[in-house]
């Protein structure tokens, strides 16, 4: 509990700028990483679900294998691709923030897009059943659709934010860790951990969870709605 | 072909735990005249440095076999490598950063340093070398030249026995007021746009100098044994008079843990400054590199 108090008071002291713009640096990351994979795999996710066609099956093995990709793997890839001597490292890219949303992209999309693909055929075949008995729009189908399921796709983006938030070792890759720039909550954790810095790396993991918990409860709240 | 999955996934898993249960009895090579000490683990504690460099690897066979004890190798930097003996996670230390050693004797976790062998720090930077440094006499002066150019520096920044002596550096070259932690155990860094302080090992640290064209600081055995993926960086300084790195022993007391080996560490510390293992210390990398990496601290 002494900890908790601590926390709080550090957050709002001078002391606690570093950690603020850690946070703030973190909760950028995830944002845009959750909102870049739901823009990819939600979509995706809902049209291989609902409709019927011959690599249907296929597709969803390569997503579910895809699901399963260990961080470092993708952070590994997105590394040597954007490495100064790789097929994009003209933009500069690595060791900068984009770097490690286009990591997490990679990463968390196809989990987006498998988790989708499931709600949507569980969905999608008494539903399409009703929808073509009014003679709807297939694009109007969709929509329906999305807004039918809208209280597991927002459990599903919340899987992805966490996902994204606790994520360490494809951001530490092609981040770098660097101070004031792409240093994130959980590589700051890790840091602190392996400079035997206990204290403060409980720290950042309270302020970790507590970011956690607030997200949940927005989602909750949206859930209800 | 379900029935064929389920039998292969089955085999797969009896395999692994075979695998698994046969690697904990299995004894490795351990000489039969040597008798098997009581305790016969070792729990070393020490820097990335000297692990990626593949030093203790290389001495290790050696030493179990003269004693019979089997070490447990653990490294990270030097700050944390000496938290974990704190800890009571390790019975010996082998670390290189005087002020954190003699601290840690001070707070009565152990009693005597074994400084036994030295190498050199060594200003790594691009072919180029923007900044001048293959001119200068001192790392100090390098540093002032670096920070003077304003060319990229990697920091290791972990709190690490090379990020101490790197902050030294900085206070010689007139670029930090001091190299002390502050209240809260943070360590000071430049606040420059040149500055970049990443908290990562020796290897990653070189890495990211590879990929930025920048300058940083490195424990030589560690640059050279990496060097195959560094093509573009050069080691611009050594031998420098302020760039010596030596390393010492610390045997952790036996008082503030019970299961501390405090014999297994002994035994560590005299075989590490016997004869023989002073040979193999100076003929360490000679083959390899072409030149000695490490050198051993003479008897005073």
């Amino acid at each position: 509990m002494d900890n908790f108090w601590h926390v709080i008071t550090l957050l709002f002291s001078d002391a606690g700028a570093e950690l603020r713009y850690i946070i703030g640096v973190t909760l950028t990351m995830s944002l845009f990483s959750t909102t870049i994979s739901t823009l990819i795999g939600m979509p995706l996710g809902i049209l291989i679900g609902s409709r019927e066609f011959r690599l249907k099956k296929p597709l969803m093995r390569v997503t579910h294998a895809l699901m399963s990709l260990p961080p470092v793997v993708a952070g590994l890839i997105v590394y040597l691709i954007l490495s100064r001597n790789g097929p994009l490292g003209a933009f500069h890219l690595i060791y900068s923030l984009q770097a490690m949303v286009i990591a997490q992209v990679l990463l968390i999309s196809p989990i987006v897009c498998g988790l989708s693909t499931s709600i949507a055929s569980i969905r999608a075949p008494q539903m399409l059943e009703t929808t073509r008995g009014f003679g709807m729009k297939r694009s109007k189908e969709i929509w329906l659709l999305l807004y039918e399921s809208r209280s597991q796709l927002i459990s599903v983006l919340m899987l992805a934010f966490g996902r994204s938030i606790a994520e360490v070792g494809a951001v530490q890759i092609v981040g770098g860790n660097i101070a004031g720039k792409t240093r994130v909550m959980t590589t700051a954790i890790m840091l602190e951990t392996n400079k035997g810095n206990f204290q403060y790396a409980i720290t950042l993991g309270v302020v970790l969870l507590l970011l956690a918990l607030v997200v949940n409860l927005a989602s909750a709240g949206l859930q209800e709605k | 072909m379900k029935k064929i999955l389920l039998i292969l996934l089955a085999c797969v898993l009896v395999f692994s735990f075979a695998a698994c249960t046969a690697g904990q009895t299995s004894d490795p090579g351990v000489d039969d005249q040597t008798p098997t000490p009581e305790n016969p683990v070792i729990r070393l504690s020490t820097t990335t440095s000297v692990n990626d460099s593949g030093l203790l690897a290389y001495l290790q066979p050696s030493f179990e076999a003269a004693t019979g004890y089997r070490l447990e190798i653990s490294s990270a930097g030097t700050g944390a490598a000496i938290q974990a003996a704190k800890d009571g996670n390790a019975d010996c230390l082998l670390v290189h950063s005087k002020s954190q050693e003699e601290a840690y004797i001070a707070d009565g976790f152990g009693e005597v340093r074994v400084p036994f062998m030295y190498n050199f720090f060594v200003v790594i930077g691009p072919k180029d070398d923007a900044a001048n440094v293959k001119e200068a006499d001192t790392a100090a002066d390098a540093f002032s030249a670096i920070a003077d150019s304003g060319s990229t520096f990697i920091s290791r920044g972990d709190a690490s026995g090379t990020h101490t002596k790197e902050l030294g550096l900085w206070v010689a070259a007139g670029q930090l007021e001091s190299a002390d932690a502050t209240a809260d155990g943070t360590l000071p860094v430049i606040d420059a746009p040149w500055y970049l302080s990443i908290g990562q090992g020796m290897g990653a640290t070189l890495n990211m100098a590879q990929e930025k064209l920048a300058y940083t600081l490195s424990d030589k055995a560690t640059f050279l044994a990496n060097a195959a993926n560094l093509a573009d960086l050069d080691i611009l300084l050594e031998r420098a008079d302020d760039m010596m790195n030596t390393y010492s022993m610390i045997a952790v007391t036996p008082e503030r843990y019970d299961d501390t080996n405090y014999e297994g560490a002994q035994a560590f510390v005299t075989w590490m400054t016997s004869a023989e293992a002073k040979q193999l210390i100076a003929d360490f990398g000679v083959a390899e590199y072409g030149q000695q990496l490490f050198f051993n601290l003479e008897d005073e």
